[in-house]
């Protein structure tokens, strides 16, 4: 079985949970707050104002510039405020506050439930189209689509490869989608294949779901999909776009600033096709998304169609409330998510699953004294010494970390995760990053200026 | 809503591994070769551990009250991991006050002077009982001879190392073989340090830690194949032939610390390289230098001074030799 060929490790998946409860229609919310920015690079520009009658699917906020994506209203009803809101982590931020009245689409959106495989449009009138319809990379991190899809001049995409891996433990939204609306999904990625023009489709998904493998299989034989499905060795990180390449193609990206197209690569994740097809085929703009609310102490996980913008407590409500006493709840999984403080915001595009943990597993382990037991290293899938960049971050030795690779770092936390002493390995990894990483740019800053 | 949010950077999972509970798996590997050890020599075996294990701790206490300060770190059993290695490099007839003495610069001088666990160079097991060995080196070498019996007595045998080094001095390496027996040497019947004995438990115990993850192979495979093919070159090199071969490498693996060392001293983990590449460099240099010791040096078993002696290229090891980067390729 194919997988990516550094590090790694094998954390519990606790897919248990929600794996098999079918996807349900979340009850609409009487009101939605919906950011500004819900993806990396500028945030949108709210074509909006206060007392505005919008329809489900109406563009409220438009991309600013070329790295950004559009929004679109997930619910008809009157606009009542465009405002600083608090999000997820409390910071305030621009949202649009919609009251819900009834649930009218856009005219030209196609509800039914028929299934259009057929599509005449050319490469660019397809990317025009998932521009159009404010498609962000739905695995959580947000990347605009029709960013990703525009190869820069003098690259070529030989490999599609789409990320049906879902390797946090927990969520399930991804699993559900390739169970439930296979069909679709490959015909999304046979339209992402089109207007890349590549010759190899693959989709990589982890053998922890079977049944989304032989769902995919069986689909693709019957209905004569060009595309390979290709099951991966259950090991985190596998969803990592830089693992996911390796695990499927065998080449591996270089270091920063190489991008996977360098070795001939785009990944799209499955729900993020799923989007693409409803975007292409059937007009519909990305107002709602699976999300799935799980947590070994919620009583009823559940994977949850979810408009955007709906509070997250509404989800959590969904899920069996939250236990007394000690919580984090997590936006994402439990590798990568973000601890949230404030469960009134709500959902966006990037945000695949809710994870709440409670009592003891809400905190973080005891820190303890570094063995160098070597553990961090082992399980370092971009091969770095996280045990040394610690202590690199730690005292400060910037040039150090330069020179130890702290870029590559991809945040996966691996080492974290792994440390038998517990210690905050990425905390100190990742302000090191983000530190070096300014150093490096003010440079190229100053080099041009030079120039 | 009756709750406290706790708030967090990634990861928010964490897997089952503790320091503790590595240890903890160290001490369930070791507890075959104690039990043959106690089979073997009789219950004195139990008393040597039991006072090793209770002054390495109580030493540690200590030293980490009266000059450390923080937290005491006796819990995360480190310190009954280093006791148990010291008593096993021990013969059973130690005296008891040799055993604290041990204790005292195996905790004091190898592990507490520069700053406690994680932070010492060498091997404090091996740093007591080298100590041990050049201080009272008769005590240290008078091994009782196996005794299924129960009571081991006084009479001293030397170790299947020191008797075939001195038959090899004067005939050839067949005949200086001709007086052990390795299926005996296999099972533990053998004079030598309570612990290193016992080569089919220490391999059971071996094999339990790679189970649990707690080591990888890198290093005790490298240093018993180096051993093993520099023991088979030697022999090639005698010109001597036939069973002699293979039984001169085996007999180097069996004998002495060659097992104990490999798989519990060797991997310790502080004092030990970061990268696999790393690891099995060291685990080379052990080899090498365990058997040029043997053969030609003047003690009988050159075990604990070529781990020590890696030990301090450790550093240097860490410093130069770095993990396999993704992304960079030899092809490109």
């Amino acid at each position: 079985m194919k997988t990516f060929p550094i590090g790694g490790v094998h954390p519990s998946d606790n897919k248990c949970w929600s794996k098999d409860k079918a996807i349900e229609v979340l009850e609409l919310p009487d009101v939605v707050n919906i950011p500004l920015a819900q993806h990396i690079g500028a945030p949108a520009t709210a074509k909006v104002a206060k007392g505005d009658k919008v329809l489900v699917g109406q563009l409220i906020a438009e991309a600013t510039g070329f790295m950004s994506a559009n929004i679109h209203s997930s619910v008809s009803g009157t606009v009542t405020a465009v405002d600083m809101l608090p999000n997820a982590q409390g910071i305030r931020q621009m949202m649009i506050t919609i009251k819900r009245e009834g649930d009218e689409w856009m005219p030209e959106i196609d509800r039914s439930a028929d299934i259009i495989r057929e599509c005449n449009l050319e490469p660019q009138a397809i990317i025009a189209k998932i521009k159009e319809a404010g498609i962000v990379g739905m695995g959580g991190a947000t990347f605009p689509t029709h960013v990703k899809l525009s190869i820069p001049q003098g690259c070529t995409a030989e490999y599609l490869i789409i990320n049906g891996v879902e390797c946090e433990p927990f969520l399930t939204s991804d699993h559900r989608n390739m169970l439930e609306r296979g069909e679709e999904m490959l015909i999304g990625v046979e339209i992402i294949a089109k207007a890349l023009g590549v010759k190899h489709a693959i989709v990589g998904v982890e053998n922890n779901k079977p049944d989304a493998i032989a769902n995919l299989k069986k689909i693709i034989a019957e209905k004569g999909f060009d595309i390979k499905v290709e099951p991966l060795k259950v090991q985190y990180p596998q969803g990592g776009e830089k693992q996911l390449i390796a695990a499927v193609t065998g080449r591996q990206v270089p270091p920063p600033p190489a991008l996977p197209i360098h070795v001939g690569a785009v990944v799209c994740n499955a729900s993020t096709s799923l989007a693409v097809y409803e975007a292409v085929q059937k007009n519909k703009p990305l107002v709602e998304r699976v999300v799935t609310i799980t947590g070994e102490t919620m009583a009823t996980p559940r994977n949850l169609l979810t408009r955007m913008g709906t509070p997250i407590t509404k989800l959590v409500e969904m899920g069996g409330g939250l236990k007394d006493g000690d919580v984090k709840v997590v936006n994402g999984g439990p590798m990568m998510g973000r601890a949230m403080v404030n469960l009134d915001s709500p959902v966006t595009k990037g945000c695949s699953g809710i994870t709440a943990f409670a009592g003891e597993k809400a905190h973080r382990v005891e820190v303890e004294e570094c063995i160098k037991c070597a553990k961090c290293v082992e399980a370092c899938p971009m091969g770095l010494e996280p045990y040394l960049l610690i202590k690199l971050s730690q005292r400060q030795m910037w040039d150090r970390a330069e020179e130890e690779r702290i870029p590559d770092c991809i945040e996966c936390g691996c080492c974290q995760y792994t440390c038998p002493a517990g210690l905050p390995l990425l905390d100190y990894v990742r302000l090191a990053k983000q530190t070096v990483m300014g150093i490096i740019r003010a440079r190229a800053a100053a080099q041009a200026a030079n120039k | 809503m009756a709750n406290k949010f706790i708030v967090a950077p990634a990861p928010h999972m964490h897997n089952p591994h503790s320091t503790q509970s590595l240890m903890r798996d160290v001490i369930i590997a070791l507890l075959p070769a104690l039990a043959v050890s106690a089979w073997v020599y009789g219950l004195g075996v139990l008393m040597v551990t039991a006072i090793a294990i209770v002054s390495c701790v109580v030493f540690e206490y200590i030293f980490q009250r009266l000059f450390l300060g923080g937290r005491q770190t006796i819990t995360n059993l480190s310190a009954i991991v280093t006791g148990l290695l010291l008593a096993f490099n021990l013969p059973t007839s130690i005296p008891w006050w040799i055993i604290v003495v041990g204790a005292l610069v195996a905790i004091g001088v190898g592990k507490m002077t520069y700053g406690g666990l994680g932070k010492n160079p060498f091997n404090p097991a091996l740093v007591g009982r080298v100590f041990l060995l050049i201080a009272y080196p008769v005590q240290m070498t008078s091994f009782a001879q196996p005794s299924v019996s129960g009571y081991v007595d006084a009479m001293s045998g030397a170790t299947p190392l020191a008797s075939v080094k001195a038959l090899a001095a004067d005939g050839s390496l067949a005949e200086s073989l001709g007086s052990v027996d390795l299926s005996n040497m296999f099972i533990g019947m053998m004079p030598g340090s309570m612990g290193e004995i016992a080569a089919m438990a220490l391999i059971l115990g071996g094999l339990y830690m790679l189970w649990r993850k707690v080591i990888t192979w890198h290093i005790p495979v490298s240093i018993l194949l180096t051993m093993a093919i520099f023991a088979f070159a030697v022999v090639l090199l005698s010109g001597e032939k036939g069973a002699v071969l293979y039984e001169f490498p085996a007999f180097h693996l069996l004998a002495g610390g060659a097992l104990l060392g490999a798989i519990f001293m060797a991997t310790d983990y502080v004092t030990s390289p970061m990268t696999h590449k790393a690891m099995v460099i060291y685990g080379i240099g052990i080899g090498l230098i365990t058997m040029v010791i043997r053969l030609w040096g003047a003690y009988p078993e050159g075990m604990s001074f070529a781990i020590l002696i890696m030990n301090a290229v450790t550093p240097l090891l860490n410093k130069y030799i770095k993990p396999r980067r993704f992304g960079k390729t030899s092809a490109k």
